[in-house]
């Protein structure tokens, strides 16, 4: 076999002078939120490391979380591609097909026994013997398992892969479950949303290949340094919430002025993700912004938490400030207090206090 | 009359299997059969998941159907959330403003900019264009075949062509081929020649840059792509030009001006690098003029871009249907009416009971079941050969007046073009002008469109179109607002207790795959019942009880295949249609309660 090359040398390769290796490396620290002296640690991993193979296997799913990778910004999803992974099977975008495509799944495994990633978009039916979802003849639930055994670590990309997603809302007609359910020996990594933003992806990639470690996980599975808070924590709409400001019909005075979009059934209070920092598509907008309330697509069965119009009735009464793992999974049937205590609570808060939001 | 039927088929020869067919959305398996000249004379066409989304649907408020059915397809990404809120608007009888309308537009040619670029550069290239050839090109006459067939594109120096030959090559020697492991590289199939195939894996890597731009409409708009929020009764993004907040509202001067920027971007690459790169590629292939199948017969769409909201006769893509290929005669289509569009199952894993009735959307039932016929090879969870005289496919066979029809760009644009639309036929000429004198061929329009490459022409030419007058939009909706209007909500009917007690509707589009309808009803304010019928349900159909086959197993008939274990011609035809699974395999039940069975193993 070719002798592998190093992601610092492919870059050096591309013209890329070492000083501007560098500023990539302070800058991936930056985006990962770790701070400069991260830096050499990146830059280390990269000059040292091959491309680790990635296999991206397909379930039930829409195909939305592979879309929003490719929208990766930052980095470019043509570098993660052709210079830090190797993606050797990923059916919505591999040359191959049919026998030879299923060739180079089995290749990987065997070449790259406990060295690959999985990445899993979609997640099994178990209804019908698997057979709602049918790879080669067979049900995905024994491609899974069977690319499970040997992998390094294991992602569940998107709502599907971490929860269930829209095909398991009630009644769930093909039973179809999260990976963890039917992959119980491997560390899996959640990274939910429907789809999850783009540089959320290549973030947790970018991560694990230059620590060579999984990103610090919460009591579910996800990565803390994007799930770490709601997205109300720092919505740029907050204000007018702790104001009392709210849009209260579509196309109102309040919808024009970008007021708090909790009265028409945003569910940012109660949802953990990245959407209000890192936003969507390069930073441009999220969907607050855009004037629609947050449905809350990262959250674990959300689709079965009422109407997305519907005003939460049961957010969190104090510690708006913690983090996913002191609230945890208590939100979802939480002890509840209505609107005016804790926007009366979040005024009190807000006065004192600490930055413990950074 | 038609020779698209399972009796004509002949089925003795080498069977060869594709599954997973890749490069598409969702899963899909293919069966052919060749002949001792391995020319391929049986097609079966097998659509391989379910997810049952509209059984979820039952019971739900109808406002939030539009986010449930999104998720039927993250590719085609707001294409079924317009259909629905369509649906639901045309059933509580609601009209939007006129920013709604335009703005809703917007959305809708973005995705289908998006998804034509994304899948000629990231799905269908491949089928074309050899990557492993392009490190024989001379980078200086790649240099110049960009500056013969596109002048105006920037990015055409020798220099720029040797450095991605450079990073392509050292990419192959790590014999880390990811992506384009597996291919079919010395297949005879493959045509282009170095300096054709190095341009096409240059502009592989810049159209994945900018398919990211375009969408960035999306995140003005919807707040995020994939999956942008809808709404009932309107628009979510409130206007906002020159009053307080406006730089905090959705839409406000920078956003419309970024907007612009993105159409503008859009334009240039499709006008520049996407549709010369298509008339390249199929003034190369001149010769494999394979793969038309049921669109030199039947074609339909339901009409798309309508100019006067609520008038269809100012639909910039018109609807219709042609039956027989006759071009002279375009029909009118009637989405209500229970006898024009049914579905039969007699072919689909699927009961009705009596499975060789047909039934209208709004009376849809789907029992999934799943039974191998007699002549299977393998067993129920090892499937090596199917058996497609009985059940073979988890797609329903819908049916226009008993037609199996192709839907997609193609159709609508052989239909635009019989309908005498103007900026259609003069695309479409230059087209066909532009390829006879490349090649010396003297095709006529019914020689040249009905064909693989003719599918993947229209989706270009439907791209310009689609960027060209999203700028009309554009202007239309700033003008709009210049005359006082920035009303972009109706909520006279949001509240539920305004509606009546059982109403239903349909909402209808022509998503990038074709024809795609929602059929609701509704009563006491919840879901009653919710039928999709998508794109790549019509193209994907198996057949039906009257031996009708449909448009992917059609097109590939007659097809002859270089190395018939290779299956590049296969993925070539298939792909042309863009095929979309998670969309095409949906479900309602009345009653919702049989599906809900649980087997663990």
């Amino acid at each position: 076999m070719p002798q592998l090359e190093t992601f610092y040398e492919v870059m050096r390769r591309q013209g890329i002078t070492r000083r501007s290796f560098l500023k990539y490396c302070s800058l991936t620290a930056a985006a990962l939120g770790l701070g400069p002296t991260y830096a050499p640690q990146i830059a280390h991993a990269m000059e040292t490391k091959q491309r680790t193979p990635v296999l991206w296997l397909h379930g039930l799913e829409c195909t939305c979380c592979s879309e929003s990778f490719i929208r990766s910004a930052h980095p470019l999803v043509k570098d993660v591609v052709l210079s830090m992974i190797s993606l050797d099977y990923d059916d919505t975008l591999m040359a191959s097909a049919g026998h030879q495509a299923e060739a180079i799944l089995e290749e990987t495994i065997q070449k790259y026994k406990g060295e690959y990633i999985l990445a899993v978009e979609g997640n099994p039916p178990l209804n019908e013997d698997g057979m709602f979802c049918i790879v080669g003849g067979k049900p995905f639930l024994d491609q899974l398992k069977h690319a499970a055994k040997d992998a390094k670590a294991v992602i569940a990309w998107g709502s599907c892969a971490s929860w269930g997603c829209v095909q398991a809302a009630r009644p769930n007609p093909t039973q179809a479950v999260p990976i963890h359910k039917v992959i119980t020996d491997k560390p899996i990594i959640k990274v939910p949303g429907c789809p999850p933003i783009a540089e959320v992806m290549t973030g947790v990639i970018t991560y694990m290949l230059t620590f060579g470690k999984l990103p610090e996980l919460d009591r579910q599975g996800r990565p803390k340094m994007f799930y770490g808070q709601r997205i109300h924590d720092k919505c740029y709409r907050r204000p007018h919430f702790d104001a009392g400001q709210f849009v209260e019909e579509w196309d109102d005075e309040g919808a024009r002025k970008g007021y708090c979009l909790y009265k028409v059934g945003c569910k940012g209070p109660t949802t953990y993700n990245a959407c209000s920092t890192v936003r969507w598509n390069e930073g441009v907008s999220f969907p607050i912004q855009a004037g629609h309330g947050c449905i809350g697509c990262s959250e674990d069965g959300f689709w079965d938490k009422g109407s997305f119009y519907e005003r939460l009735s049961n957010i969190p009464q104090f510690g708006i400030e913690k983090n996913a793992d002191e609230i945890g999974t208590a939100v979802a049937g939480a002890v509840g207090t209505a609107i005016a205590a804790h926007a009366a609570v979040s005024a009190v808060k807000r006065a004192t206090a600490k930055g413990d939001q950074e | 009359m038609n020779d698209f039927n399972a009796s004509n088929l002949d089925n003795s020869g080498r069977r060869i299997v594709v599954d997973p067919v890749t490069r598409i959305e969702g899963h899909m398996r293919c069966e052919v059969n060749v002949d001792e000249n391995n020319i391929i004379r049986n097609a079966v066409s097998t659509g391989t998941m379910w997810r049952g989304l509209e059984v979820i649907l039952k019971g739900r408020d109808p406002r939030d159907a539009w986010a449930f059915v999104e998720r039927i397809c993250g590719v085609c990404t707001g294409t079924h959330a317009l259909t629905s809120v369509r649906a639901v608007e045309d059933a509580l009888d609601i009209q939007i403003p006129l920013n709604a309308h335009i703005i809703r537009h917007m959305m809708d040619k973005t995705l289908q900019v998006h998804d034509h670029i994304v899948h000629f550069y990231h799905l269908h290239a491949l089928d074309w264009v050899n990557p492993v050839n392009a490190l024989k090109a001379d980078p200086k006459a790649t240099s110049e075949l960009q500056k013969m067939v596109s002048p105006s594109h920037p990015k055409s120096s020798p220099g720029y062509f040797k450095d991605i030959q450079t990073r392509l090559k050292k990419f192959v020697e790590t014999g880390q081929l990811g992506l384009f492991a597996n291919g079919y590289w010395d297949n005879p199939a493959y045509k282009l020649p170095p300096e054709a195939d190095l341009m096409a894996v240059a502009h592989y890597l810049e159209a994945l840059d900018l398919q990211k731009e375009i969408v960035k409409i999306h995140a003005i708009f919807g707040g995020k792509n994939p999956h942008p929020n809808y709404m009932v009764g309107g628009v979510a993004c409130a206007i906002n030009l020159d009053d307080v907040g406006a730089s905090g509202a959705p839409v406000n001067m920078t956003s419309l001006n970024f907007v612009l920027e993105r159409i503008n971007e859009a334009r240039a690459f499709t006008k520049n690098v996407y549709l010369p790169d298509v008339m390249a590629v199929a003034s190369i292939y001149k010769n494999w003029l394979y793969g038309g199948g049921l669109a030199s017969e039947n074609l339909l769409s339901y009409g798309t871009y309508t100019q006067v909201p609520y008038d269809k006769s100012t639909d910039l893509l018109p609807a219709g249907a042609i039956v027989n290929g006759n071009w002279d005669e375009v029909l009118p289509v009637d989405v209500r009416d229970p006898n024009e569009i049914q579905e039969f199952v007699s072919h689909s894993w699927y009961s009705y009971g009596d499975d060789t009735k047909g039934l209208h959307p709004w009376d849809g039932v789907t029992e999934p079941k799943f039974e191998l016929g007699p002549e299977t090879k393998g067993t129920k969870t090892n499937i090596k050969e199917l058996d497609e005289s009985a059940k073979y496919s988890w797609i329903k066979a819908p049916r226009w007046k008993g037609h199996a029809m192709e839907v997609g760009p193609l159709a609508r644009y052989i239909i635009a073009y019989a309908s005498g639309k103007e900026y259609i036929q003069e695309q479409v000429d230059r087209s066909l002008s532009a390829f006879n004198q490349a090649t010396g061929h003297d095709l006529g329009l019914k020689q040249f469109l009905p064909s693989t490459l003719g599918r993947t022409l229209a989706r270009a030419l439907e791209c310009e179109l689609c960027a060209d007058s999203m700028l009309d939009d554009w202007h239309q909706l700033i003008n709009n607002i210049k005359n006082g209007d920035s009303s972009t909500a109706n909520t006279e009917k949001w509240d539920p207790s305004s509606w009546p007690k059982e109403a239903k509707g349909v909402g209808i589009n022509e998503a990038p795959r074709g024809a795609l309808g929602h059929w609701i009803k509704i009563k006491d304010g919840k879901i009653e019942n919710y039928q999709a019928i998508v794109p790549t349900t019509w193209n994907g159909t198996p057949r039906d009880h009257n031996g009708n086959i449909g448009a992917f197993e059609a097109a590939l008939l007659n097809t002859p295949m270089e190395r018939p274990d290779e299956p590049v011609e296969i993925l070539r035809t298939l792909h042309s249609f863009d095929p979309c699974l998670a969309c095409s395999t949906h479900v309602m039940s009345p009653d919702g309660q049989e599906l809900t069975k649980v087997k663990i193993r």
